[in-house]
């Protein structure tokens, strides 16, 4: 292809500039990819290197650390407590305490099942006093798996804390060497609400994420690589074990029958995928761009009541949407109000098949979901609108402009420009709108060479709520679920990889600042 | 003289124009506020029905009452109201808290591993939250916050990681300028001083906006209420019970009471929304634009 220079490129017709995109987009795809894999070596390289300096400073400290120092090695916060610092060498002494009792306790107990997720299932035992089976629960996969995890994660602090610990000695013993002083526990606590302040504020935070997001996001990827479902519970009836990579052959294998449907689960997954993406499209599309039409058209100059109209939109925001969507749902169901009031008016004899047939599903879902997005959108586009400088319009109108023209050459770009990054969010946002899809249509109608025994699929299900369909059924397949689950990560993170690496591009282009 | 006049005569045209256009708009302004007002009206017009219980093809009632809301009233909705309103104002309160935390740091302070931070929490939205729930209700049967427990045990999940949701009051936070910082640091503040005595009284729309959304929500979540109530009906929120209304068997017997049910459910919350609807603007057009 050739390469066009700056003037070249601007001197192209409108179609060609952007063919021209296009085709440099995609063959920068190979160098992209090789750079990529180029910064996951230096990456590594660095890693390399900062773990031999780590281990290196922890043998220069150990070397010229005097004996207390050293004694911290083994009994973590000796050193502080013997500088003066009792506070923190409390903490680190403490810390180390319950991590030795803990691991000795039951640490070692999750570690050592981990690798086969327990053994013995439940068993029962004939009990002649009271003359009968008695079940008795021996091994727990879930609480193996979960409590496993945990033991990593604490034992990975573990050695965070440890070396910290060292690096604080070495820190202390350099300030006594050149003469200063130490800071006091006195000192440690005020700087909690002072220097170190970001530390006590993020202390909430981060450990609510930490164990309400972080660790079951950990726990569900690891359960894509088991068999646990709801025949493997993992407690009450079945163990569950490793399975490798077998889930991600079963969800990708184009096998028709695979899972007891007549297609194949890489054919489903297809299907649904493109369903997926092609709804995130119109659901972001549609709203925004006539979420800024309502949105110009309140902003007029001479319109009245520009806040009555505004209200009005914003007020549907205010009612919960399980209220809305579900009764707008039964509105357009085969004997709801909108066919009961056509047939009653004699414009139609047969109720329109609005939740009955896939294609006028999709295209209902899509128009009520304009219904939903477009107030949003009206509030967002209205702020951006009131600080576009008034001065272009007027400009442009001098120039002979039309109000068409004036749209096209100042007020997308500079909407656009402001609301790129929320177009992205907004696309995944949609890409993952549970809510709408399943208080609107639950999934249906029926696909039925996709559906299965374990579980109904259906025309307008999303990647979402095919996950959360999964989880519901009669088998409950945890592991598919979190295969799907992984795989919508990867397209999502891919997307926003791709448009963010083009956005600076349009950036450039709408140079009308 | 003539030049004058065809000028004049342009802007009468223009004038002109202008009045179609805007008749035009006000056409369109008024359906879009019918088509959009249209199914609250329905739903406040059907909750009145008296003579069926059902789906009909007309919306005025033939016989007025009240009929509805005294079956609301003897129905387990009374229940799922006091769950929800708990869950909503705890919730509510809590999550703001730690939303605030949260932007305030990322905001305001530079440290180490703050850029990192922020990505790691960008890469974590991008999993779908719906996979964590299988895992965080088998941790909450086990801490027996379940069925009949639910509250408790949602309002901890709703606050756990409310800390994810800091984009709009971060950039909330970043238009308050940090010299006002640096002043009060100069003349010897801690950093917590700052932030209680500069920094929240600055803050209020951000905070009540904060408090709004995370008060609305809880109204709408039907997902993971409905895992985790799991059919235990004095543990559900109302989207969880009346979704229950509206199955294929239920349906003919409850649809006026849903409907009564709504307009319980949306009043209090509409009219505490537009009593706060400057912040809520101000919230998510400041959040929108600053990304």
């Amino acid at each position: 292809m050739k390469r066009y220079s700056d003037l070249e490129y601007l001197r192209l017709s409108k179609g060609k500039k952007f063919l021209y995109k296009l085709a440099s987009f995609f063959l920068g795809i190979p160098g992209a990819i090789g750079r990529f894999f180029l910064r996951i070596g230096r990456a590594i390289k660095n890693a390399v290197f900062a773990v031999g300096r780590e281990f290196k400073d922890i043998g220069t400290t150990f070397v010229k650390g005097n004996i207390h120092t050293k004694i911290s090695y083994v009994i973590m916060g000796w050193g502080s407590v013997f500088k003066g610092q009792w506070l923190r060498g409390l903490m680190f002494f403490l810390f180390e305490a319950v991590f030795i009792f803990y691991m000795i306790f039951t640490g070692s107990y999750w570690l050592s099942k981990l690798p086969t997720l327990g053994e013995l299932g439940p068993t029962e035992t004939y009990d002649p006093i009271y003359d009968q089976y008695v079940t008795t629960y021996n091994d727990n996969s879930f609480k193996i798996l979960l409590y496993g995890v945990l033991t990593i994660f604490f034992i990975i602090a573990f050695i965070y804390t440890w070396r910290v610990n060292i690096r604080q000695n070495k820190i202390a013993d350099e300030i006594i060497r050149s003469g200063k002083k130490l800071k006091s526990s006195k000192d440690d606590l005020r700087s909690l609400v002072d220097n170190q302040f970001h530390k006590t504020l993020l202390a909430l935070p981060m450990t609510g994420i930490l164990v309400f997001t972080v660790m079951p996001i950990v726990f569900m990827i690891l359960v894509a690589f088991t068999n646990y479902d709801g025949t493997h519970n993992g407690y009450s009836n079945n163990l569950f074990t490793w399975m490798g990579l077998d889930n991600f052959n079963t969800m990708l294998s184009w096998d028709s029958g695979s899972g007891g449907a007549v297609q194949s689960y890489a054919a489903t997954f297809g299907e649904i995928l493109t369903w997926t993406l092609i709804w995130a499209f119109f659901a972001t599309f549609t709203n925004y761009f006539l979420g800024m039409f309502v949105a110009m058209m309140i902003n007029k100059k001479g319109i009245r009541l520009k806040k009555a109209w505004r209200t009005i939109l914003v007020m549907t925001i205010a009612i919960p949407q399980f209220i809305s969507l579900l009764y707008v749902s039964k509105m357009f169901a085969k004997n709801g109000l909108i066919n009961e009031m056509l047939r009653g008016l004699g414009w139609i004899s047969q109720a329109l098949p609005f939740w009955e047939d896939p294609v006028w599903a999709r295209v209902t879902v899509i128009i009520i979901n304009i219904w939903i997005g477009i107030p949003y959108l009206m509030l967002i586009t209205t702020g951006i609108l009131m600080n576009i400088p008034q001065d272009l319009y007027e400009s442009s109108r001098i120039d002979g402009a039309n109000a068409w023209q004036q749209y096209r050459k100042i007020t997308l770009p500079y909407v656009l420009f402001i609301t790129g990054p929320y177009l992205l969010t907004s696309f995944t946002g949609n890409m993952n709108n549970f809510n709408v899809i399943y208080l609107l249509t639950g999934g249906g109608p029926t696909n039925s060479a996709a559906s299965s025994a374990s579980g109904s699929v259906g025309y307008t299900d999303l990647l979402i709520t095919w996950l959360f369909k999964i989880t519901m059924g009669e088998e409950a397949q945890y592991y598919l679920a979190s295969v799907v689950g992984i795989l919508v990560f990867v397209v999502v993170a891919f997307i926003s990889l791709v448009v963010y690496n083009l956005l600076p591009s349009i950036k450039n282009e709408e140079d009308f600042q | 003289m003539s030049n004058n006049q065809s000028s004049q005569k342009r802007h009468m045209g223009q004038k002109a124009v202008n009045r179609i256009s805007n008749t035009f708009i006000y056409i369109l302004l008024v359906i879009i506020s019918v088509v959009w007002l249209i199914p609250f009206v329905f739903i406040l017009l059907q909750s009145f029905r008296v003579e069926s219980t059902y789906q009909v093809g007309y919306v005025l009632p033939q016989q007025w009452g009240f009929d509805n809301y005294l079956r609301l009233w003897e129905s387990n909705f009374k229940t799922w109201y006091l769950n929800t309103f708990i869950i909503a104002v705890v919730a509510s309160l809590l999550q703001t808290v730690i939303v605030l935390c949260m932007s305030y740091t990322l905001s305001r302070f530079r440290f180490k591993m703050r850029k990192a931070l922020m990505r790691f929490m960008l890469i974590l939205g991008m999993f779908p939250g719906m996979l964590t729930m299988i895992i965080l209700y088998r941790v909450l049967s086990d801490l027996g916050l379940t069925q009949a427990n639910a509250v408790p045990g949602l309002i901890l999940v709703y606050i756990a990681s409310s800390g994810m949701g800091y984009y709009v009051s971060k950039g909330f936070f970043d238009t308050i300028p940090k010299s006002l910082d640096e002043a009060a640091r100069v003349d010897g503040a801690t950093r917590f001083q700052v932030l209680r005595k500069i920094i929240l009284p600055l803050a209020k729309p951000i905070v009540i906006y904060t408090i709004l959304t995370a008060f609305m929500a809880p109204w709408g979540d039907y997902v993971f209420a409905q895992y985790v109530s799991f059919g235990t009906s004095s543990g559900m929120n109302v989207a969880v019970g009346m979704y229950g209304w509206l199955t294929q068997d239920q349906i003919n017997n409850w649809y006026t009471t849903f409907c009564a049910g709504g307009v319980i459910v949306a009043l209090p919350v509409t009219i505490l929304f537009l009593c706060l609807q400057k912040y809520y603007v101000e919230g998510v057009t400041g959040g929108a634009v600053k990304g």
